[in-house]
C-alpha cells in the first residue's frame, strides 16, 4: 500500500520520476516539523524519538543503514571480520573533523563507548558481548566479542551509538556539560539556536568531510504543538516536510492530494515499529492460553489498518515486523473469526469476568483504536472496561502490572536479537520498566531459543532457531500483535532525496537537496 | 399548584422548554431500547454523509459509527448526570445553607467561610482537576460537577432562610418550644424552596454544559457515550465530517436551552410577585 501510494504520487508529481537522474541543486532552506518538542538534542544522553530525528543530522555513527538495513560506511570506512567472527576491524575516515575544528580519531570512539556504556541503556545492552575495544592506531579500532554475535554490525546506527567528541567530554560531568546545549557532532549540519517552543535552527557544516555535501544551507525544524496547526502549516507552506505521525492519520490522505505534495512510508525499516496489546499473562481468564488465542481471532486488523491507519502499515503475523532479519510467515494464522474466538472462550470457560484495557494516550488515532478494539472484544462476549489514562499513568500502570491489556508499540532495530528477544524471555521480566517482558510471558524453550540465536552462526542456524522461536510465540500469544506502522512522512516534492535510509528523516538531510 | 401549573403553561417560554425536557426524557428512556445495538459498534463505512443511508440517517463518525445511536445513547448519559449532580449539590447545598442562615453567628460564619473556599476556585478549573486525580468515570464525573455546584445553593438558600428566621411564624414555633430541626424542615425551607428549584433547573442546564465539555477535553468516561465526547471526537475531523459534530452539538443547544426555558417558566409561576406584574 504504501509503495502504492509512493508511486501514485510519483506519478502524480510528474516531475518526480526525472528528477531521479537530475543533478542535486546547491542551496536553499527547508522548514520541517518536528513533534514534540525534544528534550534535549545530546544523543549520548537523550534518545527519544525527536531529539533522534534533530541529531541524527548533527552527529554520526560509524555505520549507516540502508532501507534492506546493509551495514554502509559512515564514519568507518571499511569494516572487517575474522574467521572466528570475533574479531571486527574498523578503518576510519580520515580528514574528519568535529563541528569545532579537532580531528576525529579512535580515540574518539573508544571514549564514546566508554561514555555510552554509562548513559546509554539499549548501547549497553547491545555492547554487553564485547569483551575489548582497541585503537591500534589512530584510524582503526578493532572490538573483540566474547562470542560470535551475530546482529554486531547492526549496533552502529547513529541514535544506537553516537560518536561523542573525546576533547569536549572527557573528565567532564556529562549530564551538566554546557556543550549539551550546543551539541559538536560530525555530522553534515552544525547546530545553530534553538528558540525554545519555537524553532531549532541547524546550518550546513561547510567543512563536511563527503565534498559537495550536504547541499542545503540549514534545516529549521519548527515547534507547532496542535496536530491540526501542523497540517495548516503544511498547507499555507510553512513548512515542507512532516515526518511520520506528526499530522493524524485522516489528515494524510487530504494533504496528500495537495499539489506538489510527495508521501511515502519509507524510512522506518530500521525500527520497524511494531503495534501490540500487552496481554497480561499472570492473572485472571488472560493467564488461559485459549483466551489470549481469542483475543486474536476476535480483533479486526485489517478494519484497523484500512480505517483507523488509513491503509497505512501490514496486519502483523507474530513477534518479528517482517522488515526485520529472519522474519518469517510460516506461523499459525489468526484471521478475523469471532465465531472461533467465542467458541475459543466457551472452551476456556470463560464467564464475564472483567478486563481491564489501557489505551494508549498518543492523540485520536489510538484513542479511536481503542475503542474499536474494545468493541472487537465486547462482540465476542468479553467483558471489557477501558480506563481513562495519560502517558505517564499509563506507563506506571503497566510497568506494575497493573493491566489486563494494554495497548503499546517497540522499535524492532533490524534484528531479533537487538528487538524482539527482549519483550519475550524470561530474564527480562522486571517490575517498574516498561519496554521489557512486562506481560511475564515465561517458557524456558523460548528462552533457550533468543540465548541461542544471538550467538549462533552462520546465519543459516540463525534463521531456523528464529523460525522455531516465531512459530512457538505466535502459537502460545504471549501479546497480541496488531500492525506493522508506517509513520508516513509528507513532503513538497521539491525536496528531493531525503529519505535514502533504514531510519530516513533521522539522518536524511545530508543527501537531501532542493530543487528550486 | 392548580395556579402554578395554570401560570406555568401560560407562558410560552415554560411550555416549549416542558416540551423539549419531555422528549429529552423520552428518548433517554426509550431510544436505546428501539436501538438495541451498541452506539460503539462498528455498522457502516466511516465518513458516511447523513441523510444518505436510511439505516444511519445522521452518518458515521471516524470509525464507521452511527452518529443517531450515539445521540440517543448520549442522551441518557448526559442527562442522568445533570439530574444526578444537580441533586447531590443540593443533598449537600440546602442543608448547609439552611444551618449558616438558621443558626447564625459562629456557625454561620464557619460555613460560610468554608462555601467561599469553593467559590474562589474557577469551578470548571477545579472540576477538571477533581476528574484527572479520581480518574475519569461517571462517578467522579458527578461527583466532581456535584462538588463544584453546590455553593450557590447554600448561599441561596442561607439568604432565604436569613430573612423567613425573622418572621414571626417562626418566631412563635420557637416561643412554642418546638426543636430546630423541626422549625427548619417545617416551617422555613418549604417557603425558601421556589427561589431553588429555579435555580436547580439552571444548574441541570450547566451541568450538562460542564460534563460536556469535561467528555469533550477528553476527560468523560471512557466506556459510556455522550454528547460532549462526539463533538470532541469529531472535532478534529471537523473539514472532512461537519455532521459528526454538528449534531450532537444542536442536541447540547436544545436541551440546555429547554432547560434555561423551563427555569424561566418556573421563575414567573413561583415568583408571584413578578407574574402579577407581569400579565
Amino acid at each position: 500500500m504504501p509503495k502504492r501510494v509512493l508511486l501514485g504520487l510519483l506519478l502524480a508529481c510528474g516531475l518526480a520520476a526525472p528528477a531521479l537522474a537530475q543533478e542535486p541543486k546547491t542551496g536553499g532552506v527547508v522548514n520541517a516539523v518536528i513533534q514534540p518538542e525534544p528534550p534535549g538534542l545530546m544523543l549520548a544522553l537523550v534518545q527519544n524519538g525527536p531529539t533522534q530525528m534533530v541529531s541524527g543530522n548533527i552527529f554520526e555513527g560509524l555505520l549507516r543503514y540502508s532501507p534492506k538495513l546493509e551495514p554502509q560506511p559512515e564514519l568507518a570506512e571499511s569494516w572487517s571480520v575474522s574467521e572466528d567472527a570475533k574479531t571486527y576491524t574498523f578503518k576510519l575516515r580520515k580528514g574528519v573533523t568535529w563541528h569545532d575544528g579537532k580531528p576525529f580519531t579512535a580515540a574518539d570512539v573508544l571514549f564514546s563507548i566508554e561514555m555510552l556504556k554509562q548513559t546509554h541503556a539499549r548501547a549497553r545492552n547491545n555492547l554487553a558481548q564485547v569483551d575489548k575495544v582497541e585503537a591500534p592506531d589512530d584510524y582503526t579500532v578493532v572490538f573483540t566479542l566474547k562470542q560470535p554475535f551475530g546482529p554486531f554490525l547492526g549496533i552502529f546506527e547513529v541514535g544506537s551509538m553516537p560518536m561523542v567528541p573525546k576533547h569536549l567530554y572527557d573528565g567532564t560531568d556529562f549530564k551538566t556539560n554546557p556543550y549539551n546545549n550546543a551539541p559538536i557532532g560530525t555530522g553534515p549540519f552544525m547546530f545553530r539556536e534553538w528558540q525554545k517552543g519555537s524553532f531549532i535552527r541547524l546550518v550546513k557544516n561547510p567543512n563536511y568531510y563527503e565534498k559537495g555535501k550536504p547541499y542545503l544551507d540549514e534545516i529549521y525544524w519548527q515547534i507547532i504543538p496542535d496536530a491540526a496547526a501542523r497540517s495548516v502549516a503544511f498547507e499555507t507552506g510553512k513548512v515542507d516536510v512532516l515526518p511520520g505521525g506528526s499530522v493524524e492519520n485522516f489528515d494524510v490522505p487530504r494533504l496528500s492530494k495537495l499539489k506538489d505534495t510527495c508521501v511515502t512510508g519509507a524510512g522506518w525499516e530500521f525500527f520497524s515499529p511494531l503495534a501490540w496489546l500487552w496481554l497480561n499473562n499472570r492473572q485472571g481468564p488472560l493467564a488461559d492460553k485459549r483466551v489470549r488465542q481469542a483475543i486474536m481471532f476476535a480483533i479486526d486488523r485489517d478494519f484497523a489498518k484500512d480505517v483507523i491507519w488509513n491503509g497505512l502499515g501490514k496486519v502483523a503475523t507474530g513477534p518479528s515486523a517482517s522488515t526485520i532479519k529472519y522474519y518469517t510467515d510460516d506461523v499459525k494464522k489468526y484471521p478475523y473469526d469471532p465465531a472461533k474466538a467465542k467458541a475459543l472462550l466457551k472452551e476456556a470457560g470463560y464467564k464475564g469476568e472483567k478486563i481491564r484495557l489501557l489505551p494508549l494516550a498518543y492523540g485520536e488515532t489510538w484513542q479511536r483504536w481503542g475503542e474499536a478494539v474494545k468493541q472487537n472484544l465486547q462482540d465476542v462476549g468479553l467483558n471489557i472496561e477501558t480506563i481513562a489514562t495519560d502517558v505517564a499513568g499509563g506507563n506506571q500502570k503497566i510497568g506494575d502490572w497493573d493491566y489486563d491489556i494494554a495497548f503499546t508499540y517497540l522499535y524492532q532495530y533490524g534484528d531479533p536479537a537487538l528487538g524482539v528477544g527482549r519483550n519475550y524471555v524470561s530474564s527480562a521480566i522486571a517490575k517498574g520498566q516498561v519496554f521489557n517482558n512486562v506481560e511475564g510471558y515465561s517458557n524456558p524453550e523460548i528462552d533457550k531459543l533468543f540465548a541461542d540465536g544471538a550467538v549462533a552462526t552462520p546465519d543459516s542456524e540463525r534463521k531456523e532457531i528464529y523460525d522455531k522461536a516465531q512459530k512457538m510465540l505466535v502459537e502460545d500469544v504471549p501479546v497480541a500483535w496488531m500492525l506493522e506502522l508506517q509513520f508516513p512522512t509528507i513532503t513538497r516534492c521539491k525536496v528531493k532525496n531525503l529519505i535514502t535510509t533504514g531510519i530516513g528523516v533521522n539522518d536524511g538531510f545530508k543527501d537531501a537537496w532542493l530543487d528550486k | 399548584m392548580k395556579q402554578f401549573w395554570k401560570s406555568m403553561l401560560g407562558s410560552p417560554s415554560g411550555i416549549i422548554g416542558l416540551v423539549i425536557l419531555l422528549l429529552a426524557v423520552a428518548v433517554a428512556l426509550f431510544g436505546p431500547m428501539l436501538f438495541p445495538n451498541s452506539p460503539w459498534r462498528m455498522v457502516q463505512r466511516p465518513f458516511l454523509p447523513p441523510f444518505t443511508l436510511g439505516t444511519v440517517p445522521l452518518g458515521t463518525d471516524a470509525l464507521g459509527r452511527d452518529v443517531f445511536a450515539g445521540m440517543i445513547f448520549g442522551a441518557r448519559v448526559s442527562l442522568l448526570v445533570g439530574l444526578v449532580s444537580t441533586l447531590v449539590a443540593l443533598v449537600v447545598g440546602i442543608p448547609i445553607g439552611a444551618m449558616a442562615g438558621y443558626f447564625g453567628g459562629r456557625v454561620d460564619d464557619a460555613l460560610m467561610r468554608f462555601t467561599e473556599f469553593f467559590q474562589t476556585i474557577p469551578s470548571f478549573a477545579l472540576a477538571i482537576v477533581l476528574v484527572a486525580i479520581l480518574q475519569p468515570s461517571i462517578y467522579s464525573i458527578v461527583t466532581s460537577i456535584a462538588l463544584v455546584s453546590w455553593p450557590p445553593v447554600a448561599r441561596l438558600v442561607r439568604g432565604e432562610v436569613l430573612s423567613l428566621r425573622t418572621r414571626e411564624y417562626v418566631q412563635a414555633a420557637i416561643v412554642t418550644g418546638q426543636s430546630h430541626s423541626w422549625i427548619i424542615l417545617r416551617e422555613i425551607l418549604p417557603n425558601a424552596l421556589s427561589p431553588v428549584i429555579v435555580l436547580a433547573s439552571l444548574m441541570v442546564a450547566t451541568a450538562i454544559l460542564l460534563e460536556s465539555s469535561l467528555s469533550f477535553l477528553g476527560l468523560g468516561d471512557p466506556n459510556l457515550i455522550s454528547w460532549g465526547y462526539m463533538v470532541g471526537a469529531g472535532r478534529t475531523v471537523i473539514r472532512q465530517a461537519w455532521w459528526i459534530t454538528v449534531f450532537p452539538g444542536i442536541a447540547i443547544l436544545i436541551s440546555v436551552l429547554g432547560l434555561n426555558l423551563i427555569g424561566e417558566g418556573l421563575n414567573d409561576a413561583l415568583n408571584p410577585r413578578l407574574s402579577r406584574e407581569g400579565r
